[in-house]
């Protein structure tokens, strides 16, 4: 279908990967600490969708993704201190503190938001393919969500009106199996969550092993070239599965031992890094992306706790595009 | 200066701005070869084309996440949501995502966005057809919420609020729809904001929004018979709030009625209300009065729905008890 990735996109995602990994990791330490607060939804064990499309997508292409959107953020270059920092909620995050780990955003980089309303966002990915396909800009939407988002009205809406209207935007279903503590199978119809489901809005079912970097890369190239040429969204659901619990409070108790354990053994990281030393890749090289990656993270950890908290004013700024949220004269 | 409908008035605002800014689009249910089901949108399809002038599924969340979407990437979409009814079918795009993305994100997000649509009674539709939903938009931080009573108005108000640089929740009230009035020529902006005093007098401030308004209107005029002479403030927006323009009305009659549609809790009239109470306390010289709908849905025959919306006779009754 496609040629396979060449070994720069291929040490990129090795890269993103990585980045990704020890992040989520240290995010998770960091919480047991005290200092990330709230809530956040982990990428562990997922990390090969958001890094296959993080090496596919152009700069310009946009991403939106869920309140599990740590590594889709990472994934567009978005440096690991000011994300670390909103994690802490400092000044110096990403958002100031305003939007926290379920809202990371960075326009800058492309990278439209994280939602946390299940399937807001898909909608909206529709619109920035609308804006795309208007202005003839070549831009592609990318938009990630859960198995569990395909059974919300607006996955059926978006997916409706981007085949109608043709739009560039690939809509991407990260099917860990699970939406918080229930399986999917046990609430929905079909079989394939979002590919038995394609066929409904004209569209071709793609099921892609979600733990295999160079297989998602693949249909994610051909995804974003269908959507480029004017042939319209696709739908592609990539099977995975989280390592850890939903969110950071759940041990994860109602998934069978062998089945986290089967999983565990198909560690999208692991796999992919000796697959690259088999394939002749220095592991000298891997062990420098590796030590980069820690390195990364330990300034990220640095940068993020030395902020400071939000100052006051921040509170009454950003509701109105004055930059205040005055309701009255 | 041309006499034009209210519905006529939604048009030309629209195509005034279409013509002056080509990333304006339109999305909405029946808006592009229908002209829209109460023909507001009439001959905008052919002016602007398909592209600009687009007509979708019945997808609520679809149309108003799609206009949000391309509002964060460059265009103004005007978006139509055909009964504001309906807006409890995509009120999480409206409240969680659109009112919330600029915040959440410390001034990333621009959202440069007109949500249409048609609101409020009098047109025998039943509760789920006819509700006046301007409370809802108004009490979420985020959301700018104009709705207004003249075709001027309607042309003025819109263009400002496609300029504006904010999501604009703009209430068109269905029985204004047949309703006339005269529409100066060439290009009209107004700003949003700025209540408009309809009638000056000196012994009651009248303060009401959209089909309120003649009403309110109607009222004073039967008032003046009985040597009762009331300003009528037609509020326009609720926000923003032109709290400077009540205010000084208040300090100078001393009185306050507000008309609302909304049914009695949380209507707007309540924060209206409750500023005067705060800010021009020592200047009121009576209780202040709200009238409003009764806090129940709104029933469809004609005697009952007359009988739940504020009438010109029972506004003038509460002026009297306001007077005391
Ligand atoms: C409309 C809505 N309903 C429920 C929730 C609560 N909730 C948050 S995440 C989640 C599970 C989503 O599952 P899935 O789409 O599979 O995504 P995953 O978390 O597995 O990535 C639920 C039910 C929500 N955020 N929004
Ligand atoms: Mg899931």
């Amino acid at each position: 279908m496609t040629e396979p990735p060449d070994i720069d996109q291929r040490l990129t995602m090795f890269e993103l990967m990585t980045d990704m990994r020890l992040f989520e990791k240290r995010a998770y330490d960091l919480f047991l600490q005290g200092l990330v607060k709230g809530t956040s939804h982990l990428s562990l064990g997922q990390e090969a969708i958001a890094a296959a499309f993080g090496a596919a997508m152009s700069e310009n292409d946009w991403t939106f993704a869920t309140y599990r959107g740590h590594a889709h953020t990472l994934a567009r270059r978005v440096p690991m201190g000011p994300v670390m920092a909103e994690l802490l909620g400092r000044d110096n995050g990403l958002m100031r503190g305003k939007g926290g780990s379920m809202h990371l955003t960075s326009v800058p980089h492309h990278m439209m938001g994280s939602y946390a309303i299940v399937g807001a966002h898909l909608p909206i990915a529709v619109g920035a393919a609308l804006s795309a396909s208007y202005r003839s800009s070549g831009q592609v939407a990318v938009c990630f969500f859960g198995d569990g988002t395909t059974n919300i009205g607006a996955f059926h809406e978006a997916l409706n009106l981007a085949a109608v209207w043709q739009l560039p935007v690939v809509f991407v279903c990260e099917n860990n199996l699970y939406m918080e503590y229930t399986a999917i199978g046990s609430v929905t119809a079909v079989a394939r969550p979002a590919a038995d489901r394609a066929g409904s809005y004209g569209l071709e079912p793609v099921v892609v092993d979600g733990n295999d970097a160079d297989a998602v890369y693949a249909v994610a190239v051909a995804a974003m070239s269908r959507a480029r040429a004017g042939d319209g969204p696709s739908l592609i659901e990539a099977v995975t599965y989280r390592h850890g619990g939903h969110s950071r409070a759940d041990p994860g108790k109602y998934r069978p031992d062998d089945e986290v354990a089967a999983w565990l053994e198909r560690d999208p990281i692991v796999s992919y890094r000796a697959r690259l030393i088999a394939e002749g890749v220095d592991v000298a090289l891997i062990e420098q992306i590796e030590a980069e990656a820690k390195a990364a993270v330990d300034a990220a950890v640095a940068e993020a706790t030395a902020g400071a908290e939000p100052s006051a004013d921040l509170l009454e700024m950003h509701v109105f595009a004055d930059g205040g949220s005055s309701w009255r004269n | 200066m041309a006499e034009l409908t209210y519905r006529d008035a939604v048009a030309r605002g629209i195509a005034q701005e279409m013509t002056r800014d080509e990333s304006v689009i339109m999305l909405g249910e029946d808006i592009a070869g229908a002209g829209g089901v109460f023909k507001t949108t009439v001959g905008l399809l052919d002016q602007f084309g398909p592209r600009r002038v687009r007509d979708t599924p019945i997808s609520e969340q679809a149309i108003l996440g799609a206009a949000m979407g391309a509002a964060m990437t460059g265009l103004r979409p005007i978006a139509e949501v055909m009964f504001s009814d309906f807006f409890a079918v995509c009120w999480d795009i409206v409240a969680n995502q659109i009112a919330k993305a600029r915040y959440m994100t410390a001034g990333q997000v621009d959202l440069p966005l007109v949500i249409r649509s048609a609101n409020g009674g009098g047109s025998r539709f039943g509760a789920q057809h006819s509700q006046s939903v301007e409370n809802w938009a108004m009490s979420i931080p985020g959301l700018k919420v104009v709705a207004p009573s003249t075709p001027e108005d309607v042309v003025a108000l819109l263009a400002a609020a496609v300029r504006d640089p904010d999501p604009v929740l703009f209430f068109e009230h269905k029985s204004l729809y047949a309703s006339k009035g005269e529409v100066p020529d060439g290009e009209l902006v107004g700003e949003l904001g700025q209540a408009a005093v309809r009638l000056q007098g000196n012994d009651v401030t009248i303060v009401a929004l959209a089909a309120m308004v003649p009403r309110a209107l109607e009222a004073a005029s039967q008032l003046a018979g009985r040597g009762v002479h009331a300003t009528v403030i037609d509020l326009r927006s609720l926000v923003p709030l032109d709290v400077t323009t009540v205010a000084e009305s208040v300090t100078a009659t001393g009185h306050l009625v507000t008309v609302e549609e909304n049914p009695r809790l949380c209507g707007w009239g309540a924060e209206v209300v409750s500023i005067v109470a705060e800010e021009c306390f020592y200047d009121l010289d009576g209780p202040i009065v709200r009238v409003t709908t009764p806090h129940v849905p709104l029933p469809s025959a004609d005697a009952l729905e007359d009988l739940a919306m504020p009438s010109a006779e029972r506004i003038v009754a509460e002026v009297l008890r306001a007077l005391g």
